[in-house]
């Protein structure tokens, strides 16, 4: 793992305004969270709509999108992706070390607020298994928004088409596109882990595990193969 | 030095670079692979062809990649620097080829035109990070002698960011510098320099390339070239129109005739006046008024025609160069 990568993608992502993004998602879910604590509201209410409608359909796909097209999409945009690719180093170690800062990054977004907002609705067991969940989810949509930012020149849009339209909308028309759904995987490993009543998950844990491993690693191997073909438009006019 | 091209009669399209005396010679020396070399090197973009059937062989020492803006230059480097793929043909250093091989990057340094700056990081962050992903054995002092190299000591601890535009450039130099590669490639160099900072990367080149390492910058600034390099390779419209001496290119560009709108008080007797004299090759009588005088030199030409006025009593209201624009001077090589 080439660690100066990983310093010079932490150093350009926590450097730039966009990184404040990150900020009032993970706060609304802890907010709303103790709010409905505070005011006494029966979490079977209010779990399923902060924790899983807020918290895993969007908090989590949302920040993995500004994160993980922020580790190689940003620098593609600006520019500056080229001092990196003009070193001999083997694809793989641009795109792994990019991949664990934004994995890193989601995840600890992320699992706390979901934590907090588990332990404020159930238990501890419920606050450990979301952030865990989200942490898998956090390795899947890193995988697939690095990869986005290299085959596509608006990533962040091709992603939100995918969490909103794909996820949000025919995930709950269409059953069958659930297979193909990161959110439907980390609900359902939240589900397992906490073995709540608050919610369910749609889709077999093993079609989860799986499927979270293969887009995992394939979108990781499309990163690499697609770096490896990196050009650089000419000036021609 | 030797610099060589060679215009493959597979493309019709492309006409023969003028190429000097000093533009002689094969690919390398001794059998060994030159440090740069295109083979029938094409690149296009759907129907825009960006690069014509380009051939060139370069080694050791300071080379000029001439051309107006839009003539290819960038997407020539871009395919010498691995980060476009030619369309046709081949790219190698060192005998090794560019595309999708970052081992080249051990021998190759690279300064793109697009100012492209980590400016959160110190130029010290910077180029220190770049010797690290280089995987250099003394980062530290690596970083430190690059950017002693291009002056920027005394202020390489402030983030690039608050740099001008000539720090960040020799920052970049800096960073393309730290791995001691043999290639150097540098897109627009100059640019956003002043004089002095000028002077001093004209000179950091010439002592580079006199190390013997092999040096291509582009430029579309005629000046620039002549101060820094006496080996040029001149880019028009995608093909390479003229390689080798700069001298003896400049001698050509210089000698061309030249193309003058004149508007006088009498256009037709002053045409007749003008064709008596030696340095008028030709004149017309557009249609708009005026006249179009061409000039087989230029100062001869400019120094008599007052002279020509004042003796048929014509009172001369404009004189204008019209081929004085870098694309023109361009072409003529192509049609030389």
């Amino acid at each position: 793992m080439n660690s100066t990568v990983m310093w010079i993608t932490a150093r350009g992502l926590f450097g730039r305004r966009r990184f404040l993004l990150l900020l009032p998602l993970p706060v609304l879910v802890i907010a709303l969270a103790v709010l409905c604590r505070w005011l006494g509201v029966a979490p079977g209410n209010w779990a399923q709509p902060v924790l899983i409608a807020l918290g895993l359909a969007v908090v989590l796909p949302v920040v993995a999108l500004i994160v993980g097209t922020g580790v190689l999409g940003s620098e593609i945009d600006d520019g500056t992706i080229v001092h990196v690719l003009s070193k001999p180093l083997p694809r793989w170690q641009i795109v792994l070390p990019k991949l664990v800062v934004a994995f890193g990054v989601t995840t600890l977004t992320v699992a706390v607020p979901l934590y907090v907002a588990g332990v404020l609705a159930e238990s501890v067991r419920l606050g450990l298994a979301l952030a865990a969940a989200s942490a898998a989810g956090a390795l899947a949509y890193s995988a697939l928004f690095v990869a986005l930012s290299l085959v596509t020149r608006r990533p962040v849009l091709l992603g939100l088409v995918y969490v909103l339209i794909w996820e949000g909308l025919l995930g709950n028309i269409v059953s069958g596109t659930q297979v193909l759904s990161v959110q439907q995987y980390v609900v359902t490993f939240a589900d397992r882990m906490a073995a709540t009543t608050l919610f369910d998950g749609q889709v077999s844990v093993t079609v989860s595990v799986i499927m979270t491993a293969v887009i995992a690693v394939l979108f990781t191997l499309l990163a690499i193969d697609r770096l490896r073909s990196f050009s650089v438009a000419g000036e021609t006019s | 030095m030797t610099t060589s091209t060679s215009t493959p009669s597979s493309t019709p399209a492309a006409a023969a670079p003028v190429t000097s005396a000093a533009g002689t010679g094969t690919a390398g020396t001794a059998g060994r692979p030159a440090a740069i070399e295109l083979a029938g090197v094409s690149r296009w973009y759907g129907n825009v062809v960006a690069v014509n059937d380009v051939s060139m062989a370069l080694n050791a020492g300071v080379t000029g990649l001439l051309g107006p803006n839009g003539a290819g230059k960038t997407t020539l480097l871009h395919m010498m620097a691995g980060f476009l793929p030619p369309s046709r043909g081949a790219v190698t250093v060192d005998g090794e080829p560019t595309w999708r091989n970052p081992g080249v990057y051990r021998k190759l340094g690279l300064v793109s035109e697009r100012e492209a700056v980590h400016g959160f990081l110190t130029a010290y962050e910077f180029v220190l990070a770049s010797a690290r992903l280089h995987g250099l054995p003394d980062p530290a002092a690596a970083a430190r002698r690059a950017i002693e190299l291009v002056e920027m000591t005394p202020a390489q601890d402030r983030r690039i960011g608050t740099y001008s535009k000539g720090m960040r450039q020799r920052t970049r130099v800096a960073a393309a510098l730290v791995h001691d590669p043999t290639v150097l490639l540098l897109d627009e160099p100059f640019n956003g320099m002043d004089p002095r900072q000028r002077m001093h990367m004209m000179t950091l080149l010439h002592s580079l390339g006199d190390a013997g390492r092999t040096i291509l910058f582009s430029s579309h600034i005629l000046e620039e070239v002549e101060q820094v390099s006496g080996t040029v390779q001149v880019m028009v419209a995608g093909r390479l129109a003229a390689s080798g001496d700069f001298r003896s290119i400049r001698r050509l560009m210089t000698n061309r005739p030249h193309v003058f709108a004149v508007q006088s008080s009498d256009d037709r007797a002053l045409a007749v006046a003008l064709l008596r004299h030696d340095s008028v090759t030709g004149v017309d009588l557009p249609k708009g008024g005026g006249i179009t005088v061409r000039a087989g030199d230029y100062g001869s030409f400019t120094r008599a025609l007052p002279r020509i006025a004042l003796t048929e009593g014509i009172r001369v209201h404009r004189l204008l160069p019209s081929d004085e624009s870098l694309e023109s001077v361009f072409s003529y090589l192509v049609e030389a």
